[in-house]
């Protein structure tokens, strides 16, 4: 089992999740975060001060998957959420060690 | 045939119109009920502008201090409601005593009763007024957001307004010394903008900066907020600017729509200027302009024509602007800006009033309509202003600073007011 901790853009959470779900993954977590790679932050503008915005708003998704799944996990993902420019994010892939559905106390790949 | 019946008519008419006139003069003053609507409602609307205020700072400040910096705005409803019943208004209004204080004959409302003043109920005049004593040193708090004792502030806002406001607004509507002088200020220029712009400036450099201040960044934390309040205080301003009239009259409607044209001026002014000089046009600038260009007319509404509306508003939104710039310069650390807005705003329209006022509109002329005259008695009433605005305000400040302290300690900064000294948040998300 993998772990991919999708970081990406915003606006491209709804499609990124439809590209995962065509898929046939049940469950992704995500959580909104503010980081800078690359690109760096922006300027902002208050009453003539410049302000400078060093963490820049991303979306992070969180899912785990058989192995076999990985990667054209990884594939459609890059489809959905590439836009070509910089600041598009990056997909870290982790092994996972245990799973467990805390309902049933099902473990491993029939746990995801 | 019929030119004449009409000319004998018309002349008929006349003659009945001047003998009512005539008879109306040597009636005792009498309520009309048009005023009086009109009045109650300019009332209201002006309350409006507290909490609409407070929005306009709060989405300014950090969102640690958002309900630290609604309250300051909010709570003068209370105190300065009480204040002003108690002996503000007596203090304003009462009998002159010397041309600089009106005398206890209204003290507790003493003798403030239905019966007319104008062609309104005295009580009516005295809760309009009412209404400016509290917006004013609300208009101070933007200043001293995020780092002032709560209960020093109230004890500064009753010194503030008895020492300050209440000599000041005898002096320009009590019958003072500034009212004798000839000065025009219609709705509070001097009175209500210069007093609290200036007397921000002279806090905010007692006080000291926001620790962190100018190097740590501290962004709005939400405009819309900012954009409610400006429209807020857009819609209580025909209120205040139109309503001072004290009646539903022609210069009424002259100073409602001069309210409109200089704000609108004022947004395009600010707008303009940082989009020249910064490369973009942003909200806080259209929202910031619209307010200096109300400042701005607050004392010419009622002696300026159309045109004059949008050079003064255009003006105060220019330079307002510019003034929030130079802040930076000089250091101090005036946190939304009051000294900028207001101070400088009030002081603009204060003097272009005496440029642009008009005999046609208001009884007055200014310079540009050949009376250079009353510039100068403008800028002596400015400076009046100025000087006393600031070193009472001062004074008040280093007396309390002295006793009670001013500033919260730095644990209690950095924690933020909302949680310190209210013990509440403005959102748990």
């Amino acid at each position: 089992m993998k772990k991919l901790e999708i970081v990406i853009k915003p606006f491209k959470l709804e499609q990124v999740k439809e590209a995962l779900t065509n898929l046939g993954i049940q469950g992704i977590t995500v959580t909104e975060v503010k980081g800078f790679g690359r690109q760096k932050g922006h300027t902002e503008l208050y009453r003539g001060a410049e302000y400078t915005v060093d963490f820049l708003p991303k979306v992070k998704i969180e899912v785990v998957l058989k192995e076999d799944l990985v990667e054209s996990a990884i594939e459609k993902t890059i489809k959905a959420a590439s836009t070509g420019n910089i600041g598009d994010g990056k997909i870290f892939v982790t092994p996972v060690e245990e799973v467990v559905r805390i309902r049933t106390g099902e473990r491993g790949e029939e746990a995801i | 045939m019929t030119k004449l019946t009409t000319l004998i008519f018309m002349f008929s008419m006349g003659l009945i119109f001047t003998g009512a006139e005539a008879f109306a003069g040597e009636e005792e003053p009498k309520i009309v009920a048009a005023d009086t609507a009109w009045m109650l409602i300019s009332c209201a609307l002006v309350m409006l502008m507290v909490p609409g205020l407070a929005l306009f700072y709060g989405g300014m400040d950090r969102s640690k201090n958002i309900l630290s910096t609604l309250l300051l705005s909010f709570v003068c409803l209370g105190v300065i409601t009480v204040q002003w019943t108690l002996f503000g208004y007596s203090l304003a209004f009462g009998g002159d005593v010397g041309k600089v204080i009106g005398d206890f004959s209204f003290v507790a409302l003493n003798g403030v009763g239905l019966e007319p003043n104008g062609t309104i109920p005295h009580q009516l005049f005295m809760v309009f007024q009412m209404m400016f004593a509290i917006l004013t040193p609300a208009l101070i708090s933007g200043a001293l957001v995020g780092r002032m004792k709560f209960k020093t502030f109230v004890v500064f806002i009753i010194l503030w307004s008895t020492l300050v406001y209440d000599p000041l607004c005898h002096w320009v509507w009590g019958g003072g010394w500034i009212s004798d002088l000839g000065a025009l200020d219609f709705a509070g220029g001097l009175v209500v903008h210069i007093s609290s712009g200036v007397s921000a400036l002279a806090a905010c450099i007692l006080l000291g900066k926001r620790k962190g201040f100018p190097a740590e960044p501290m962004p709005p934390h939400n405009l819309t907020l900012t954009l409610l309040g400006a429209g807020l205080l857009w819609f209580g301003w025909f209120g205040f600017n139109a309503g001072s009239e004290l009646a539903a009259d022609a210069v009424a409607a002259s100073a409602f729509v001069v309210t409109q044209i200089a704000a609108g001026a004022g947004l395009l002014g600010w707008m303009f200027t940082e989009w020249y000089h910064r490369g973009k046009p942003t909200l806080l600038g259209a929202a910031s302009g619209g307010v200096a260009g109300l400042v701005a007319i607050t004392p010419a509404a009622g002696f300026v024509g159309p045109i004059s509306a949008i050079m003064i508003g255009v003006i105060a939104g220019a330079v307002c602007y510019m003034a929030v710039v130079a802040k930076h310069r000089f250091g101090y650390d005036d946190s939304l800006d009051v000294f900028a807005v207001h101070g400088i705003g009030g002081t603009i329209g204060a003097i272009l009033t005496g440029l642009f006022a008009t005999a046609a509109i208001g009884g007055t002329d200014g310079l540009f309509f050949g009376n250079p005259g009353q510039l100068v008695i403008q800028l002596v009433s400015v400076a009046a202003a100025w000087v006393y605005s600031f070193g009472v305000t001062f004074a008040i400040l280093k007396v309390l600073d002295a006793t009670m302290g001013l500033r919260v300690s730095e644990q209690d900064e950095v924690q933020g007011l909302d949680l310190s000294l209210h013990g509440e948040r403005g959102y748990t998300l």
